[in-house]
């Protein structure tokens, strides 16, 4: 653990008395290493019991946990032993940071590891290392890179949402009566669990018997209307449902952005006599610029996690064409419970997203320079 | 005057069409839920008039008036699971409010360095973990849980749902924080206050309308969170999205069975949408603007 330094002039400048004797930073260390050290022994018992070196041990890791959180305290106490004013400062990232920390990069390091490991959780014979087997296996997966196309599809969705959105958003920007009424129907989508949306629209809805939306359908002229096996309608459908439950985020922070407009820049250009057009092009959509943009980067990140609706109302068919890699991934483990090619496949996906993000990010921020 | 009417008309002719969209699933839900099953096939739509309501849905899952004061495994299994979700959504945004304030007020009040990392890449930090699918950590945090004997335990559905939400909270209440005049603190820090007490008696009560939003949105993503929770937990644990998952291939063709108990899940959910708006759309709006 590297120590969090304090740096000069802080926005909140406080004037510290801070005079720490020894005694107390030698006490702060003292803990620190004490508590690391209890941690490493009850480690050491555990790893050797469960290697059946040694017969006496505990039943599972959670006293090693215990250790670590109590190491964790440890060293958020001794800031302030050593640091005196400044650890009280410390204190207030540290917490977070640490179980950040705990909770995702150990695991993900534990990942790491495991994906290139042969480790089927059913068999007794426990995890192999086979080295890039899993990776060969990815690269001649036509499941998986299906899965991935189909997530390129599903983020291009986005922009048809934002479309809609945006649209929305005018609206109920406008002079209109009952805002208040409008605002909470709009959200309410986004309140629904996928869960319950998957029942609610997916299956019953959309049953192509009784479904309203299918006699909606049937009464429009289309005789025999099934959503989930043609491919192509398939995957429009899924795009829809998801598109229904999450139009509601955008338009509530375009709906601020809009609200946030400087008025008088809007009375001068109806004063020089612009129309509603000319209006939205030249103004609105310029000062909206970086709004928009973050809405969109927000939904592509919830897009990029979509999963649960197509879990449970396609499980991927017909033939993969609604699969997204999560939901392929989940599959993939529940079928065969390979837990070691399953975690390349995430972490495959997720160096695809660390590169996409990245770019996006850059991509905005410069056209953001640009515009301003 | 012609053109302006027509206008009018357009605007609330999209604002209705779109109002209709958005409630007509749960319209249709909550009107399934009383159907029998001749009126399920028949497709029709309005209580009264079309059908006539009946109880069977509800009775099945405990909670019709001649069942709700006899004994009843359904509504037992489904208050277990409600209680369940309820404890640990709101553990666990209670858990990661309190996580988020704290650093939030850290980042926008102090200059900190961790390694190599000062302020805006320890702030970048935080906001990057919202861009972790779930999936990625769902199979080694499986098998660590698994080690550790926390598979199918509150504190472990606690702890990772906190995860998934803390950069939620660190994105919402940094603006907030940033919005609040600094000289409060200093002129507390002169008469005596500790750094501590300052952010907890003058920092904090201006802040809570917007903890209240941070508190309410990560309360809705716990609540309706599936995938990992499908994972994690089996019996003990078990949350309601679980529950209603497992129902609905077990039970399709019971329209009202399963219309009864996706109505219970959602309702919770919008009676806070209904009441509490206000805050909500606080919440997301604060995260558009600054961005």
């Amino acid at each position: 653990m590297s120590e969090i330094k304090y740096i000069e002039r802080d926005p909140l400048y406080v004037v510290a008395p801070s005079t720490v004797s020894q005694t107390t930073k030698r006490a702060g260390k003292i803990i620190v290493w004490s508590s690391f050290l209890l941690m490493f022994v009850i480690a050491i018992i555990q790893t050797l019991h469960s290697n059946e070196r040694i017969s006496f041990g505990f039943t599972n890791w959670r006293p090693v946990l215990y250790a670590y959180i109590l190491w964790a305290v440890a060293i958020g106490y001794s800031r302030v032993l050593i640091y005196g004013e400044r650890g009280k400062r410390n204190l207030f990232v540290f917490p977070a940071v640490m179980f950040i920390i705990s909770i995702v990069i150990f695991p993900l390091l534990f990942g790491l590891y495991i994906s290139f490991t042969d480790w089927n959780l059913s068999s007794i014979d426990g995890r192999k290392f086979n080295g890039l087997d899993n990776f060969y296996q990815m690269i001649s997966d036509p499941y998986y890179w299906n899965a991935l196309k189909n997530m390129i599809y599903y983020v291009l969705a986005v922009l048809v949402e934002f479309t809609i959105a945006f649209l929305l958003a005018i609206l109920l920007n406008s002079q209109i009566r009952g805002r208040k009424f409008f605002r909470i129907a709009f959200l309410i989508p986004l309140m629904l669990s996928p869960v319950a949306v998957s029942w609610m629209v997916g299956k019953s809805m959309l049953e192509q018997r009784f479904g309203p939306v299918a006699s909606f359908a049937r009464w429009l002229g289309w005789d025999t209307p099934t959503f989930f096996s043609n491919p192509v309608i398939a995957k429009l459908t899924m795009m829809c449902m998801d598109a229904w439950t999450f139009i509601p985020l955008m338009i509530i922070m375009l709906l601020a952005g809009l609200q946030a407009l400087p008025k008088e820049v809007l009375e001068a250009a109806k004063v020089d006599g612009a129309n509603k057009w000319t209006l939205f092009k030249n103004i609105i959509f310029p000062i909206m610029l970086p709004v928009s943009l973050t809405t969109l980067v927000i939904r592509i990140i919830f897009k990029l996690k979509l999963a649960d609706i197509i879990i449970i109302v396609t499980a991927g068919g017909p033939g993969g064409a609604t699969d997204s890699v999560t939901s392929f991934i989940v599959r993939e483990y529940r079928d065969r419970s390979n837990v070691g090619y399953g975690t390349l496949l995430s972490f495959v996906y997720l160096i695809f997203i660390v590169i996409l993000m990245t770019i996006l990010i850059r991509f905005v921020n410069r056209w953001l320079q640009r515009a301003s | 005057m012609k053109n302006n009417l027509s206008e009018k008309i357009i605007i609330y002719g999209i604002l209705l069409l779109w109002t209709f969209i958005c409630l007509f699933p749960i319209y249709w839900t909550a009107t399934t839920s009383f159907k029998t099953a001749a009126s399920v096939t028949q497709g029709l739509l309005i209580p009264w008039i079309d059908f006539e309501p009946s109880w069977k849905g509800w009775r099945n899952l405990g909670f019709s008036p001649d069942t709700l004061f006899v004994e009843s495994n359904p509504r037992e299994e489904f208050l277990a699971r409600f209680f369940n979700t309820a404890f640990i959504s709101a553990s666990a945004s209670a858990l990661a409010v309190i996580l988020g304030s704290f650093a939030a007020y850290g980042l926008s009040r102090f200059n900190y360095k961790f390694g190599f990392m000062r302020n805006p890449d320890i702030s970048f930090f935080f906001l990057s973990q919202l861009i972790l699918p779930p999936v990625v950590l769902a199979l080694p945090v499986l098998v660590l849980y698994r080690e550790l004997d926390l598979l199918d335990t509150h504190i472990g559905m606690i702890l990772i749902y906190t995860l998934t939400v803390l950069p939620i909270v660190i994105w919402i209440m940094r603006d907030q924080f940033n919005a609040v005049p600094i000289e409060l603190e200093e002129a507390a820090l002169v008469d005596g206050a500790s750094v501590w007490m300052s952010f907890f008696k003058i920092v904090l009560p201006i802040v809570l309308p917007g903890i209240a939003s941070a508190f309410i949105l990560c309360l809705i993503l716990c609540w309706n969170e599936y995938f990992l929770a499908a994972l994690i937990t089996s019996t003990d644990a078990k949350t309601m999205p679980v529950m209603v998952a497992s129902q609905i291939s077990s039970q399709s063709i019971k329209w009202w069975n399963m219309a009864a108990i996706s109505a219970a899940l959602c309702l919770p959910l919008i009676i806070v949408a209904i009441f509490l708006e206000r805050y909500i759309v606080k919440g997301m709006a604060a995260g558009a603007i600054k961005g």
